[in-house]
């Protein structure tokens, strides 16, 4: 049995360790203070504070006989703590040398404060310099869940640029697959996956570019008997749709669930986008009681539009979704903001609450998920 | 004299412009000078009984006229009148 304090105990290299806790079958033990086990710490290290090391090692490493490295900020502490975990009987300690400092010098990944890497702490730095943005607002978009309806011509930029943000969980509406005349906005896509579903498509490449992001594929249309169970996982929808059917199925179920929209619609060199929160400012049906008939509502395949257009209106909404995630800003509630690209011109038009909204108004009937997104006119719709 | 922004929808109506100059005291006289200059508009922005079809919002600068006195709304020289059917474009 060993009783000495001043006995030799195994020390090993930050990057020995990184090996051992990858190998797994490792306590892994922090014995610094709260306060700096906050601001950052190994994942899985159990902190086990110097003074109470006695008291409290059985619970964080109850088998003696397991492997358990031990580590402070700069080897001190813990190879202190390594000595009297021996004379308690632990069987097989080392002391991390360097500590966590060494450790992070090697730049292996340590869980930062409130939750965040040291590799996400580097790739979002420049959101996290902003104020108000921040760590906490990093957070909340990492653990922010959007849902994308169309990953096309809106769609793809808005995808991309919201999983480059590092938007936790995006979700895609699309049963198409990519084609060659996608191409030239749909910047998401590429040559090589022409023919494959676009949901797919965009996953391959948001996973590339951010690996934070999980990206949940929904490789059908959106209906009455699917949409409640959908928009629910949700926080906030992007309405990227090519049709009105679409577009009115959406405003109705997400003014029932109570999520905002941000939606916005693009032709030619033209694009509108407005923001709708349900009960906060007007919903799509305030804004467009009715759609319009098939001669007046083609479609992007029909009449044609500019690339650049659609990836500045899909950015501008990709801008709307942040500020309803990180709650900063203004978003476009209430107002529809016109953009030509012909002109370069913006006009921002007033949107007012329907007070006889058969969705939102006072005196809205509830209605059953089959009438969802129904008109008497229904079949008139254009679709796409 | 007003201008009336055209939208998309309606610029073949109107030989490809998207802004026409319209005289009219209402913002119903200026959207009738348009139809009387560009006819093919008229069936698109008016029902049979001439009222402003359901699917056409029409805003005077930067209000609907909906929620101003739809037709009736005084236009001054130089207001803008903005035709913006919804489109479904993605």
């Amino acid at each position: 049995m060993t009783t000495q304090t001043k006995q030799q105990v195994e020390e090993i290299e930050a990057f020995e360790a990184a090996q051992e806790i990858e190998g797994g079958d490792v306590v892994l033990v922090d014995t610094r203070e709260p306060h700096e086990y906050q601001e950052a710490h190994l994942e899985n290290g159990k902190l086990v504070p110097p003074g109470l090391l006695a008291d409290e090692i059985a619970a964080a490493a109850p088998d003696k006989s397991a492997r358990t490295i031990i580590y402070c900020r700069s080897g001190n502490r813990s190879y202190i703590a390594a000595q009297q975990l021996e004379a308690l009987g632990y069987e097989d300690v080392a002391s991390m040398a360097g500590g966590i400092l060494a450790w992070q010098e090697q730049g292996l990944p340590v869980v930062a404060a409130s939750g965040m890497t040291a590799e996400q702490r580097d790739r979002y730095s420049r959101h996290t310099l902003l104020p108000e943005v921040g760590v906490d607002g990093q957070l909340k978009m990492l653990n922010a869940k959007v849902l994308l309806v169309g990953a096309g011509g809106l769609g793809a930029p808005t995808a991309l640029y919201l999983a480059a943000a590092g938007i936790g969980t995006i979700g895609l509406v699309d049963d198409d697959l990519v084609d060659a005349s996608n191409l030239q906005r749909q910047v998401i896509h590429n040559t090589e996956r022409i023919g494959t579903p676009k949901t797919q498509s965009a996953r391959l490449t948001i996973e590339a570019l951010n690996p934070d992001v999980d990206v949940v594929e929904h490789n059908f249309r959106l209906d009455a008997s699917n949409i409640v169970e959908i928009l629910s996982e949700y926080d906030v929808i992007v309405d990227g749709a090519d049709n009105f059917p679409t577009r009115y199925l959406l405003n109705d179920a997400s003014v029932r669930l109570r999520k905002p929209v941000v939606s916005a619609s693009i032709l030619s060199f033209d694009g509108q986008i407005s923001t709708f929160v349900p009960f906060e400012g007007p919903c799509y049906r305030c804004l467009y009681p009715t759609p319009p008939p098939a001669e007046l509502a083609p479609s992007c395949s029909a009449n044609g539009v500019l690339g650049v257009m659609a990836g500045q209106m899909g950015l501008l909404q990709a801008n709307e979704v942040l500020k309803l995630v990180l709650g900063i800003g203004e978003p476009l509630i209430g107002r529809l903001l016109l953009y030509e690209a012909l002109s370069t011109r913006f006009t921002e038009l007033k949107v007012r609450p329907d007070p006889e909204c058969p969705i939102c108004g006072e005196n809205a009937p509830e209605i059953p998920d089959s009438e969802l997104g129904k008109f008497p006119d229904y079949d008139a719709f254009c679709a796409g | 004299m007003a201008t009336i922004r055209i939208p998309p929808v309606l610029r073949a109506q109107t030989g490809g412009q998207n802004e026409v100059e319209a005289a009219g005291g209402s913002v119903g006289e200026v959207l009738r000078a348009l139809t009387a200059e560009h006819p093919a508009t008229a069936e698109q922005l008016f029902g049979p009984e001439g009222e402003l079809n359901r699917y056409v919002n029409v805003y005077l600068n930067d209000e609907d006229v909906r929620v101003l006195d739809g037709l009736e709304t005084g236009v001054k020289d130089g207001d803008t009148v903005i035709i913006m059917p919804a489109m479904a474009g993605g």
